[in-house]
């Protein structure tokens, strides 16, 4: 709804001929390779015409640097340090001046609001060592309101010409806000932009709530809550908050559900007499379908992204574990192998690794395995850390982690799957049980 | 039915509860310092067909080990007595709460609450008590009534409640 044009400005994209660059090469950053040194970029604010579109201009470059920035991959170089101003999008860049402070990247726009009050962004991508433009210049237009989305287009834009991979910063994340103390803990279903503003609330806090995921498309929720007195699956359209109960047998309990990638059909646990088994329902004809009969807890499954398999946990060994099944059911392989405790199995978007939680000896991690159980690696360790979610290019995991104590409390975590870059995202209220969407159109 | 039910549950049993002391041993005394006397008081914990009787004297949960859902002879015992109290008191039906500890994922945690609240609604059938007046829910790790992060508050959050009403079961 809000950037309704991506229009090409400029089409003199030649990039990748190694000029001048002092590496050697092309502007590119290689995320699969081991312990890089952050990119230094400068993003200048962008110009505006007008008070209102100047201001629009600094923040729409703040919110860049951040993205850029919050990967781990870029670092920013203080404007402080700049021999150049921008002050006008269309005079020639000064790499000289660029090079000087070593700014290996150069973002600069240019900002205005037409008589319809549509935001007009325009950017262009440097690439100073090379002294030549990387890429396309582009232009962005949408509502004023949505000026963060704009900018988290271009910082999109400049991850993806960089690195190579698909970006993440034009998503969002459906996650449970929590607030009170431990044993009265009030939790509300809430939705945000992926680093954490225009946080909007989707439910009240009567009810527990519980593990929103998003549709395929982003368009509507899946979660879990005790509205009727009993945990019970729910579906809710974003866009207007409308949900709906999934139907269900008297007498029993259903929970983690997950939309399978073609959005019609949803895979959960349903406990009845004491037994957690999986299901499926087809959402249009309500129809069910039995995945597992075993006397063990199935729960936690996510579809592979073909929809072809389904991983989920079984404590069938005994203790909880990760299989792989046929996505409508039969025969399970046990994936996880090492000591331990394993849950909440999600497929990642490229179909090439599981993410999951992992207790072992009193500390909980948050981990990745490929799917045949190898590599396991665990990126992260705590008292409570669980849940993982994926960016939407399988890059970068999102997830609970919760503090130790009477005061104990739960905030969303993010951490690159080679293990580096931890960070906390900042929330108003303690969080939990984060759901990356997919990259938003 | 939209009845605004008395969940006649006492403040006194409220009281109780929040310190989670299971009153098994320490009723006596209880009742005694609340001055009850000789008289017995209908409703009140000295009442033997009163809720709070049934939650204070009787005990109204069992606990279990790690990861269990299996009653110890302990918790048999205490649902022994709530089989009787049930069988008594006929007008009363009862919703057991499966609950876990915060070791542990979400999901597996209400898997495992929901083995803990059956095992004791099969436990309670098998002594007589109709399945049509028992009615289970699992919280999983949402609803600690300890909050401190050591096996002494686990301890009482590995449970299952058996909660009394006057609501009859839809």
């Amino acid at each position: 709804m809000m950037v309704r044009v991506l229009t090409l400005l400029l089409a003199l994209s030649i990039w990748g001929l190694p000029v001048s660059a002092q590496d050697g090469g092309p502007l590119r950053i290689e995320i699969t390779e081991g312990v890089i040194e952050p990119l230094p970029f400068a993003v200048p604010d962008f110009v505006g015409d007008g008070g209102a579109a100047a201001e629009l201009g600094r923040q729409i470059s703040d919110v860049i640097a951040a993205d850029l920035t919050g990967t781990g991959l870029f670092r920013e170089i203080s404007p402080d340090a700049f021999i150049s101003q921008i002050t006008s999008f269309a005079s020639p860049v000064q790499y000289a001046d660029w090079k000087a402070i070593n700014a290996q990247a150069l973002i600069s726009g240019a900002v205005s609001v037409d008589a319809s009050g549509q935001l007009i962004v325009q950017f262009r991508i440097y690439d100073v060592f090379s002294g030549q433009e990387l890429g396309q210049g582009l232009q962005l237009v949408g509502t004023q309101d949505g000026w963060r989305r704009i900018a988290h287009k271009v910082a999109d834009q400049v991850y993806s010409r960089i690195t190579g991979e698909t970006p993440y910063f034009d998503s969002r994340v459906v996650f449970v806000a929590e607030s009170g103390p431990k044993d009265v803990r009030q939790k509300r279903l809430a939705i945000m932009d992926y680093d954490g503003a225009n946080v909007k609330y989707l439910t009240d806090s009567a009810s527990i709530v519980l593990a929103p995921r998003f549709s395929p498309s982003g368009d509507r929720v899946l979660y879990t809550s005790y509205e009727t007195g009993f945990p019970r699956i729910y579906v809710l359209d974003v866009a207007n908050v409308g949900r709906q109960a999934l139907e269900n047998q008297q007498g029993t309990m259903s929970f983690a559900p997950r939309f399978a990638p073609n959005g019609q059909t949803v895979v959960y646990s349903l406990s009845t007499g004491g037994n957690t088994d999986l299901y499926t329902m087809d959402l249009a004809s309500g129809a069910n379908s039995r995945l597992t009969s075993a006397p063990s807890i199935e729960t936690a499954p996510s579809y592979s992204p073909d929809g072809s398999q389904i991983v989920f946990e079984s404590d069938r060994s005994g203790s909880p574990q990760l299989y792989i099944m046929p996505a409508g059911g039969g025969e399970a392989r046990r994936i996880s192998g090492g000591n331990g405790r394993y849950g909440t199995p999600v497929w990642s978007p490229r179909g090439d690794l599981i993410a999951f939680t992992k207790q072992s000896k009193g500390r909980f991690h948050i981990g990745v395995m490929r799917l045949d159980g190898s590599e396991e690696r665990l990126l992260t360790a705590s008292f409570l850390d669980e849940g993982p979610t994926w960016a939407p290019n399988g890059r970068v995991i999102m997830f609970t982690r919760e503090t130790q104590g009477e005061q104990g409390r739960s905030s969303l975590y993010s951490v690159d799957i080679t293990g580096r870059n931890l960070r906390q995202l900042s929330t108003q209220t303690g969080a939990s049980d984060p759901a990356w969407s997919p990259l938003q159109k | 039915m939209k009845l605004m039910t008395k969940m006649i549950i006492l403040g006194a049993g409220f009281a109780l509860a929040a310190c989670t002391n299971p009153g098994r041993f320490d009723d006596t005394n209880d009742v005694n310092l609340n001055g009850a006397g000789s008289g017995v008081v209908a409703g009140s914990a000295n009442d033997p067909t009163s809720p709070a009787y049934f939650q204070q004297t009787i005990g109204d949960r069992v606990l279990f080990d790690v990861d269990q859902s299996t009653l110890t002879a302990f918790g048999q015992s205490t649902l022994d007595g709530q089989a009787t109290w049930l069988t008594s008191n006929p007008e009363y039906t009862a919703l057991i709460e499966g609950h876990a500890d915060e070791q542990g994922t979400r999901q597996y945690n209400l898997a495992l609450g929901a083995r803990r609240a059956n095992a004791v609604q099969e436990y309670l059938v098998s002594r007589g008590v109709p399945t049509s007046r028992l009615k289970v829910v699992s919280y999983g790790k949402e609803r600690p009534i300890e909050i401190c992060s050591a096996e002494a508050c686990y301890a009482k959050n590995r449970r299952a409640v058996t909660v009394i009403s006057v609501v009859p079961i839809s």
